[in-house]
């Protein structure tokens, strides 16, 4: 178990999950979303015990500009897409292609934490701050995680593609870049729930 | 040789290392909670007294609870878990090395963090509990702080470890043991990392935004800001009921080994005790509102907690069982780790029937932070908890430190402590009946409490001689060789050699049936058969890294209570330099070559 394969010819068909470490990873970080999962209910109950809390600062009515938020969720679903491109170029063995498209996936990320900026940056501006009032806590801390956490997962990738910009695919770094593109999904889908729960439900009520 | 040896703890991702350090970390934290505790008793020994000021009272009722609780149980239960799970599953190593030596050291550094508060500034006062408003910043001082940094890091730790233990247990049995040949303590460790898993996430968000508010000006908990005070105490319960499952289902899991060992039979009613561990797991996640009945939720929610806490007695009711039915008909030995085995039945029953008590929400409205909750949790968690570390002390000591523990000694230390739990905190209940506040510096004289309360403290005394006594048997034994199956085991962790190699097995055993090793040896065989030709063993390398984040956290804790937040960016950077150093760098470990193993089972 766990020999070092730097230059192994042929990979297996799932060569995330090969090795024992690959495949303890691979479960681990599963595991890991579980407890994700958690923090974010958290966060998300939090956000809907307090959402009315406006304590006579700016409502979510007042403040929330759908269309900015649906292109940047448009953004971020288009991100997730294109890790799953990612992924399909690594079972092909293509690891060129999947340098491309999780680069890709960076560069969408990036624009979605650049529209997000822009748009606390909005909020602040209209009379909504960290302190004004028990929403304005809420919200930024939730929508604030889920922005560290589209930050942190940029910088990981970032990471892997430098650290792995030559050689090929190898049985240590397919479980890293495939862990990458499953937290990506997760971020993804912990961001439909805000944009039903935060944005929608704040609008319409 | 000396400076090799530190930078070898330091440094070492061995699970057996990292299970003797928690133990010893666990202990020094043990002490350091026992010895508020019997501050604490020695204030209320008479009314009226002033042995310590009010303010103080406060700061050790709140240590003592967070001490036990987060720094003393669940690191000594981690450390006899990273010790023996790998063992009992014939595991050559955990999951994830790297991973477990950075959840001991964020746990110590989240530990030390904590208790350093009694130097700077004094420590947090508003009950292990926290409640807002009292653990804002409007009443609670820098010790808070202290309080919300010190459990995120510590919280880290236990998080990172629980996963570990869970991914061990999914893909590195040995070879034939099948989930349903796993011994009691393997998976109770398994049902309690679930636990952790899903518990804590909700503790570190409840963390976080006590420390938002203290910080940074927060207001999910202030009422006039449109803040909600009673969203703390969800959170907190969430994580907090949970947690006394995450400490009981292990100590569970000890009695149940314990008790077939030093019966000389089969757990009675294996998979019943497996199905039991997991219905307890799940209802300890939905009954977290039982601890908020007096909050106001109205009578249908207390109803629907009431219940759902009550049905826990079940499965536990199936445990207490099966634990009698396999001591009947048993060879019982009694030794000082079955005594502690024997002494928990009775005495969590107790607990227990007290439990149901308290989950009788119109009840509740009366015993509700009198003494009688603390009879009760003390009952649960010395009763079971703390009996089950001192049985998995005794029972596992041999293996973990290669010597022996006196037995007279030992026995010894458990009558004493028997008697003087049960003196401490049987006349608790009464003492809670009468009105006796919990939570309260003093009390006045000429109410009926003077003597219960002085009882108490006599009891608390007894404690504090059995546990000096146990000190004093793990230094007088300390010569005392044990040899490698001194209780003539049933599990796998009985078939290593003493003291154990740092790659376990040699060959990876083959498992047949439930306890292994007595199946084994009940056909006649001396060793268990293995799945594998001797060969090269690879390992995984030492690191300085999970050290090094903790440091950083530790550090950046400072700048964030001292609001000096350059120091906090330092702090994070070393932290998450470490972690860029890490995945950068590839590391495969190294190999154990055949003639070293070979010459290990000449000596060995």
């Amino acid at each position: 178990m766990g020999h070092a394969h730097h230059n192994s010819g042929v990979l297996p068909p799932n060569p995330e999950k090969a090795t024992l470490e690959g495949k303890n990873k691979f479960i681990g970080f599963w595991l890991f979303l579980g407890g994700e999962t958690v923090l974010f209910a958290s966060l998300f109950g939090t956000y809907l015990g307090l959402r009315n809390g406006t304590a006579g600062g700016p409502t979510a009515a007042e403040l929330f500009h759908l269309p900015l938020v649906f292109v940047a969720t448009m953004i971020l679903l288009t991100s997730s897409l294109t890790s799953v491109f990612a992924m399909i170029a690594m079972k092909k063995g293509n690891y060129k292609g999947m340098l491309v498209w999780m680069w890709v996936t960076v560069a969408l990320g990036l624009s979605f934490l650049g529209l997000e900026i822009y748009e606390f940056y909005d909020y602040l501006n209209n009379g909504l701050g960290f302190t004004t009032s028990a929403f304005g806590s809420a919200f930024y801390t939730l929508v604030g995680f889920h922005g560290a956490h589209v930050a942190f997962g940029v910088a990981w990738i970032i990471t892997l593609l430098i650290r792995y910009r030559k050689g090929g695919l190898t049985l240590t770094n397919a479980p890293k870049f495939y862990l990458a593109s499953l937290y990506w999904h997760f971020i993804d889908v912990v961001w439909v729930f805000i944009f039903t729960i935060v944005y929608l439900m704040g609008i319409g009520g | 040789m000396k400076k090799s040896t530190l930078w070898d703890w330091l440094t070492t991702v061995d699970h057996k290392k990292i299970g003797i350090m928690y133990l010893v970390a666990g202990a020094f934290f043990f002490v350091l909670g026992g010895l508020e505790a019997m501050l604490i008793r020695i204030q209320l020994m008479f009314p009226e007294s002033n042995f310590v000021s009010a303010q103080a009272f406060n700061e050790l009722i709140t240590m003592h609870g967070t001490t036990m609780i987060f720094l003393a149980a669940m690191p000594l239960l981690f450390g006899f878990m990273n010790f023996i799970v790998p063992l009992q599953i014939g595991a050559r190593d955990v999951a994830f090395p790297f991973l477990n030596s950075l959840g001991f050291w964020l746990f110590l550094s989240g530990g030390i963090l904590l208790n350093l508060s009694w130097f700077f500034g004094g420590a947090p006062d508003a009950g292990w509990t926290a409640y807002v408003p009292l653990s804002s910043a409007a009443y609670a001082s820098t010790g808070l702080d202290y309080y919300v940094l010190g459990l995120q890091i510590s919280g880290a730790g236990t998080l990172i470890g629980g996963i570990n233990f869970l991914v061990t247990i999914i893909t590195m049995r040995a070879p034939g043991m099948t989930m349903m040949k796993m011994p009691l303590f393997t998976w109770s460790t398994f049902v309690a990392s679930a636990l952790i898993l899903f518990a804590f996430p909700a503790l570190t968000v409840g963390l976080f935004l006590l420390m938002f508010e203290r910080l940074f000006g927060a207001n999910y908990f202030i009422v006039e800001a449109g803040g909600n005070v009673v969203i703390w105490q969800h959170l907190f319960w969430i994580f907090g009921h949970p947690e006394v499952y995450i400490l009981v289902l292990p100590a569970f899991g000890i009695f149940s080994e314990v008790l077939s060992t030093f019966s000389k039979k089969r757990l009675f009613g294996y998979s019943a005790m497996v199905f039991a561990t997991l219905i307890i797991g799940f209802l300890g996640f939905m009954v977290w509102a039982h601890h908020m009945f007096t909050v106001g939720m109205g009578p249908v929610a207390n109803a629907i907690f009431a219940v759902a806490t009550m049905a826990i007695a079940v499965p536990t009711g199936i445990k207490i069982f099966n634990w009698l039915l396999t001591l009947w008909g048993g060879r019982i030995q009694f030794t000082t780790a079955n005594l502690f085995a024997l002494g928990f039945i009775p005495s969590f029953v107790l607990g227990g029937v007290t439990g149901v008590m308290l989950a009788t929400s119109a009840a509740n409205y009366q015993f509700h932070d009198t003494y009688f909750v603390v009879a009760h949790f003390h009952y649960v968690i010395i009763g079971g908890v703390v009996f089950g570390l001192f049985a998995g002390t005794f029972y596992w000591w041999p293996k973990i430190f290669g010597t022996m523990l006196n037995e007279t000694l030992g026995k010894w230390f458990f009558w004493l402590f028997f008697i003087g739990f049960h003196l401490t905190f049987f006349v608790q209940h009464f003492l809670g009946l009468m009105g006796m506040p919990r939570r309260v510096a003093s009390y006045l004289d000429g109410q009926g409490l003077n003597d219960l309360n002085f009882i108490s403290t006599i009891g608390a005394f007894f404690m504090a001689v059995a546990f000096i006594i146990l000190l004093a048997n793990i230094f007088v034994s300390r010569n005392d060789k044990a040899v490698s199956d001194p209780w003539d085991g049933r599990t796998l962790e009985w078939a290593t050699s003493t003291p154990v190699k740092e790659y376990n097995f040699a060959q990876t055993p083959v498992v047949r049936d439930l306890d292994a090793l007595w199946y084994e040896k009940m056909k006649g065989n001396k060793r268990l058969p293995v799945a594998e030709p001797l060969g090269e063993i690879h390992m995984p390398n030492g690191s300085i890294l999970p050290l090094i984040m903790s440091v950083g956290l530790f550090i950046a804790s400072f700048g964030f209570i001292y609001h000096t937040y350059i120091i906090s960016v330092i702090g994070l950077g070393i932290t998450l330099g470490c972690m860029l150093v890490r995945s950068i760098k590839e590391d495969h470990g190294y190999h154990i070559p055949v003639d070293q193993i070979e010459q290990d089972k000449e000596v060995g």
